[in-house]
């Protein structure tokens, strides 16, 4: 890697977010150890590995549900290792769940209003008075959050409870939430899951259109290992918490260690 | 705008109705009961006097900001009993001649020696105060989820109380007067009208108002940014904190808030019952609450309300008043005011078996116990299809059981 390890300013080199050497420990248990990883602007990285490599925690350090027990965590210039999680998303770090995690008894629009908390300013007193500030900024609220249900397509759900939508349009609505946040890297856990090989084609290029329309940097954990190589700039493999190979798709499809993380050394020569 | 002359905008409508009802039970007990016959006079008088009516409206101040606690943002609190008690006490500091060394009259509704500052300026201190104690007590408490949180405010429902028990002797320093508490409080002053323990009409003008108060703040935070994070606080913590909503200020934001209300109906209970009891502040305040809270329909203000009034009236006047018909009737001799916890739980019971979401619920809480979520439904469905597809048409009931009517 090029990047000069003690640079605090990611703008100079155009990423978005830089790792250096995360460590995460559990007890005696490494989770993550010495991973270092860097998001690069406007690209879709993906973080894949077996059950258990340590994604889901390499993630929970990212948006600051975990400390790491050693390594920093850089967004856009600012040191976000200690920051406590609403900071992170705050800052624009913003993230979908594994398992979905709406807030079912809110409408659709409400849960993407939530996500606007801290852009939006109105205190108690003006919320009560009804200020014109506080009129002007719920409208403004009202609209953005109608163009991002429309932007995920579900416009025509914005009335309707979270928890009445039908899954796959529950995960969209979860990606119009995250971009509510208005951020900069939008981290995605297992976002096929339960999607048909369909849905998950059109993901592609969803995903590709977040890319380039929202000027985002996306970084993905992915099961779906044709979904990975289609929608990814970058692929980091994760294995028993290690780094264990980064690069293009192509790359990633040769590289041996992979190979044998994924099927064993036995499956050497079949490819993935 | 409204073209049919029948048709009300819709932010009035909760205005206008509450204005009617609130103007016609004026009405009744200040022109229509008065001139009745003497049997109905008396009927009045034992089955809905008013002193019980303005005592349910405290009740309904206080419930209401323990739905902002409770309602909004899924907070159990046990010792909201503490707000009330503090805010009583406000009003017995600033509203009396208790502190008899100093001489301060702010339009007070007494003159002499203590303390005697306008009702309407000891509300908004009385809020405020509890407002700041509210950030005190829930700073540390708020930390903890779910039961934990339950049992230390329950700690804090009973330390406060005792404080003000036994603080005639803080380092020499008599602040609460003990057990004996400060009697009298001053009557409201409106000028040069004074308001005293028996003006019952115009102290439930003003008991209504400070109800309706605390409604319009509550309803207009539920519909802001405050709001919103609030409900989702209570729907996932975590959601909400990685979407950005700090949760210990928006937690402290619904004490505070509740905490307020707490305080109005304290100076409130302070100017009905004419004086401050330390012994009125029990445990069994916290729990009516959160019964009147449950039971009307936790997180929307009518149910609430509706709770608060039924429990606070059958607790004042329902129950002995039926206890004394009983006891008369049959010539028996049952203490019926004691067993008002026995008739508390029954009604829980009853209500946790056949409706849990109370009796005029949020449309939300409906929703989460009378009908299942969809995507619940569809693994369900996907779980039986695999495990007997023959099955599937007897599912088509069930299926369109989920609100939307149609089939995954």
């Amino acid at each position: 890697m090029t990047t000069p390890q003690t640079a605090p300013q990611n703008t100079e080199t155009g990423l978005k977010l830089r790792a250096d050497h995360i460590t995460v420990q559990f007890g005696g248990l490494v989770a993550v150890n010495d991973v270092s990883f860097t998001i690069p602007e406007q690209s879709v990285v993906s973080l894949i590995g077996p059950n258990g490599a340590g994604k889901t925690t390499f993630f929970n350090v990212l948006t600051g549900l975990y400390r790491a027990t050693s390594g920093r965590v850089v967004l856009g210039d600012r040191d976000i290792t200690t920051l406590v999680p609403h900071k992170i998303a705050a800052l624009g770090m913003a993230r979908t769940f594994q398992n979905i995690r709406l807030f079912g008894l809110m409408t659709a629009e409400e849960n993407v209003k939530v996500a606007m908390h801290s852009k939006l300013r109105a205190g108690p007193f003006h919320t009560i008075v009804r200020t014109p500030r506080q009129r002007r900024e719920e409208r403004e609220a009202h609209e953005t959050a109608r163009e991002l249900l429309e932007f995920v397509g579900i416009g025509k759900f914005a009335g309707e409870y979270a928890r009445n939508i039908s899954y796959g349009d529950q995960r969209r609505l979860e990606i119009a939430r995250a971009l509510a946040l208005d951020p900069s890297v939008l981290l995605l856990d297992e976002p096929t899951a339960g999607m048909n090989p369909q849905e998950s084609a059109t993901f592609t290029s969803f995903v590709h259109r977040l890319r380039d329309e929202k000027d985002l940097s996306v970084l993905l954990i992915e099961h779906d290992m044709s979904v990975v190589m289609q929608v990814s700039d970058r692929i980091t493999v994760l294995d028993r918490g290690e780094k264990i190979a980064e690069g293009g798709p192509d790359d990633i499809r040769n590289d041996q260690r992979v190979i044998e993380a994924y099927l064993g050394k036995s499956g050497r020569d079949k490819k993935i | 705008m409204a073209s049919k002359s029948v048709s009300v905008p819709h932010r009035l409508r909760w205005p206008l109705g509450y204005t009617a009802v609130a103007v016609l039970v004026f009405l009744a007990y200040y022109y229509v009961i008065p001139n009745l016959g003497p049997d109905a006079q008396t009927f009045f008088r034992n089955w809905l006097p008013l002193t019980s009516v303005n005592e349910a409206l405290v009740w309904v101040i206080c419930a209401l900001g323990l739905n902002i606690v409770v309602g909004y943002a899924g907070l159990l609190d046990l010792g909201f009993v503490a707000f009330w008690a503090i805010g009583g006490y406000v009003a017995g500091w600033l509203m009396s001649g208790k502190f008899y060394d100093v001489n301060f009259n702010f339009l007070g509704g007494a003159s002499g020696p203590g303390i005697h500052i306008s009702f309407w300026l000891v509300l908004i201190v009385g809020g405020a105060f509890c407002a700041l104690w509210g950030v005190i007590i829930g700073a540390p408490t708020l930390r903890l989820k779910s039961d934990y949180l339950a049992l230390v405010t329950l700690g804090f429902g009973e330390i406060i109380p005792q404080v003000f028990l036994n603080g005639d002797n803080i380092g020499g320093f008599n602040l609460t007067n003990g057990a004996q508490g400060i009697t009298p409080v001053d009557p409201i002053a409106i000028g040069s009208t004074k308001l005293g323990p028996f003006d019952l009409v115009w102290k439930y003008l003003i008991f209504v108002g400070i109800a309706a108060l605390v409604v319009f703040i509550t309803l207009r935070l539920r519909e802001g940014r405050l709001g919103r994070a609030w409900l989702a606080i209570r729907e996932d913590e975590l959601a909400a904190s990685m979407m950005g909503v700090p949760l210990m200020r928006t937690k402290l934001a619904a004490y505070a808030v509740g905490a307020v209300a707490g305080g109005l109906g304290g100076v409130a209970f302070a100017t009905h019952v004419n004086g401050v009891l330390p012994d009125r502040f029990n445990f069994s305040i916290s729990i009516t609450l959160l019964a009147m809270v449950v039971l009307g329909g936790m997180g929307n203000v009518w149910g609430v309300i509706l709770g608060a009034l039924v429990l606070a009236w059958i607790n004042s006047t329902g129950l002995p008043q039926f206890g004394t018909s009983f006891n008369d009737q049959f010539g028996t001799n049952v203490n019926f005011p004691s067993y008002n916890f026995l008739l508390f739980g029954g009604i829980l019971v009853l209500m946790m078996l056949f409706r849990r979401e109370g009796i005029l619920p949020e449309s939300r809480t409906r929703l989460i116990l009378k009908e299942p979520s969809r995507t619940d439904m569809e693994s369900l469905h996907a779980d039986m299809e695999e495990a007997a597809p023959e099955l599937d048409e007897d599912l088509e009931p069930v299926i369109a059981a989920d609100g939307t009517g149609e089939k995954a």
